[in-house]
């Protein structure tokens, strides 16, 4: 399992890269919705909260899991929700 | 089983590309709402993947948390205000940076749900490393933020914090913690990861803390940077490659943002860091030319000369979003553009408090993006312009930054709006701007001081050009 750290490393740089030129892309009107957005999108970390939240019974990780996806939650929800609502705004005349 | 993992592994990459898919759709506002779409798709499938995945055997406190949660997300981002959107993502990028955090904890507290231990019992070594940087990064994201939205709220003063030997006890508090997180590899003890933990907090309020108001464009970008790679850290740690790209994207968006707001001030990455801009020092600079005359009108004088003008270009700024004058901005264009007169508005990227807060606040007052520009597309327009109509903004159209060499904000591109024939400036008094620096343009026979609260002001015009 762990033999493949260069691999998720390879996807990690490739990624960079990936990011690097659509944000150069984005159009500048538009750069708070992309701050609300990659919020909204980096609380994919709830898929890690989950696993902690996920087993039977009572632990310390289970308790951290909960309180970990409660707080994605309200920022997949909230960063979604707002991104959507100003983007409904960008009108051209009509 | 092999198959399974095929599978998940496989919708988490479905779930990445519908992220670049989203980032990519904002590339126009046209494409931008289908973009948000597939944002909201890829993480229904990344957090359905995990959701069915045989490591979750109970959903009770899952739904609940997400209930809570949820419904928290939502109530909070239909109420908001616009103008408060910079606070707002500062809040929420100080979530992200602790669910990272609490990820790593669990993460720690039990190696053995997430896969994490080797043959010994021990956690894998590149474990450590992943999730001691996930955590840390996590950590100072999460007090950063906090500072940040105390300080975008108003809740503590915008005025930047500093002390002695500060940037010395900040660099030695970095070394402590990459010491910790070297010493981790070794023990394991509960004291190093927390401990870690418990430093990375203090560092991040030390950091923000002697930044300015001003110059929270940067923070705020740089802070959504940190999210983006906590959640990398956190995503080598689980062996998942949505969450390694996501963290990939939102990191490399927070940087180019960051880069393009250093840009727009002329001013290193570095220099913003160490904070202190727009201090007391500065603040002396101003203060003996205040003396000289400046030429005053009224809302009359304005409505007058703008009713009779061919094109008008309206420069926004933070004022106007403090006096949430966006509205009424656009009934006073509504009726210049009844008398036919021109009007387009100019942005500067530092404009407002993080990127496109003032093109956000425009579209929130029905101003049409395609009369919106930005300043590399604007700019050469300002000589054919009769009006240049400068509201809340003041240091992105002073002429100090390029002709005195002196002048802390020389070499900042700044809108020309002296060029135009005539300068209209609405403003509260004579105060200088965020760089403490005296504007040359309020001295000038073609510029027309309005004073008086900016919402107040453009009323008054409209109500004056019936």
């Amino acid at each position: 399992m762990h033999g493949d750290f260069i691999s998720q490393l390879s996807i990690f740089v490739m990624a960079v890269f990936v990011g690097y030129y659509v944000v150069w892309s984005v159009t500048p009107a538009l750069h708070t919705p992309l701050m609300a957005v990659t919020n909204a999108i980096s609380s994919v970390i709830v898929v890690g909260a989950l696993i902690a939240a996920g087993p039977e019974g009572a632990s310390l990780a289970k308790t951290l899991g909960f309180v970990a996806v409660l707080l994605a939650s309200v920022n997949i929800f909230g960063g979604f929700a707002v991104t959507q609502r100003m983007l409904a705004m960008y009108k051209k005349k009509k | 089983m092999e198959l399974q993992a095929n599978v998940t592994a496989l919708a988490y990459l479905v779930a990445a590309v519908l992220f670049i898919l989203a980032l990519r759709g904002l590339s126009s506002p046209e494409t931008a709402r289908a973009g948000n779409a597939m944002g909201m798709l890829g993480m229904v499938v990344a957090v359905a993947t995990t959701i069915l995945s045989p490591q979750i055997e109970s959903y009770t406190w899952i739904l609940v948390a997400v209930a809570i949660g949820g419904a928290i997300g939502l109530v909070i981002a239909s109420r908001i205000a616009m103008t408060a959107m910079p606070q707002l993502v500062a809040a929420f990028h100080s979530l992200v940076g602790l669910a990272a955090v609490l990820v790593a904890g669990a993460a720690y507290s039990s190696p053995a749900a997430f896969g994490l231990l080797d043959s010994a019992g021990g956690i894998f070594i590149s474990s450590r490393v992943e999730m001691s940087l996930g955590a840390m990064i996590g950590a100072i994201t999460f007090s950063g933020s906090i500072i940040a939205f105390t300080k975008l709220q108003g809740l503590v003063s915008g005025r930047p914090l500093i002390f002695v030997g500060q940037h010395w006890l900040n660099a030695l508090l970095g070394l402590v913690a990459l010491a910790l997180v070297c010493y981790f590899c070794v023990d394991q003890s509960a004291w190093v990861f927390w401990g870690l933990v418990a430093l990375a907090f203090v560092l991040g309020f030390l950091l923000i803390i002697p930044i300015g108001g001003a110059d929270m464009p940067v923070v705020v970008s740089m802070l959504n940077s940190y999210s983006g790679w906590a959640a990398a850290g956190i995503g080598f740690t689980l062996h998942n490659n949505a969450l390694i790209v996501t963290g990939a994207l939102v990191g490399s968006s927070g940087a180019i943002l960051s880069y393009i707001m250093c840009r727009a001030m002329n001013r290193s990455f570095v220099s913003v860091i160490l904070g202190g801009f727009g201090g007391d020092s500065a603040a002396a600079v101003g203060s003996s030319i205040e003396e000289r005359p400046v030429k005053q009108g009224s809302a009359e004088d304005a409505a007058f000369i703008m009713k009779n003008a061919g094109s008008v270009i309206i420069v926004p700024g933070y004022g106007m979003a403090v006096a949430q004058a966006q509205h009424a901005l656009r009934e006073m264009v509504d009726d210049l553009k009844k008398a036919g007169v021109k009007v387009s508005y100019a942005i500067h990227p530092v404009a407002g408090r993080m990127p496109g807060h003032m093109n956000v606040l425009l579209a929130e007052a029905n101003v049409s993006y395609d009369e919106v520009f930005e300043l590399e597309d604007i700019n050469s327009e300002f000589s054919q312009a009769d009006v240049a109509f400068v509201i809340g903004a003041n240091d992105v159209t002073n002429p100090a930054a390029k002709t005195d060499p002196a002048s802390p904000i020389f070499g900042m591109p700044i809108l020309d709006v002296d060029r135009a024939k005539t300068v209209l400036f609405v403003k509260r008094g004579m105060s200088a701007g965020y760089a403490g620096v005296q504007n040359e343009l309020f001295f000038k026979d073609n510029t027309m001081m309005l004073f008086g609260d900016a919402k107040k002001m453009v009323e008054s015009i409209a109500r004056a050009m019936d």
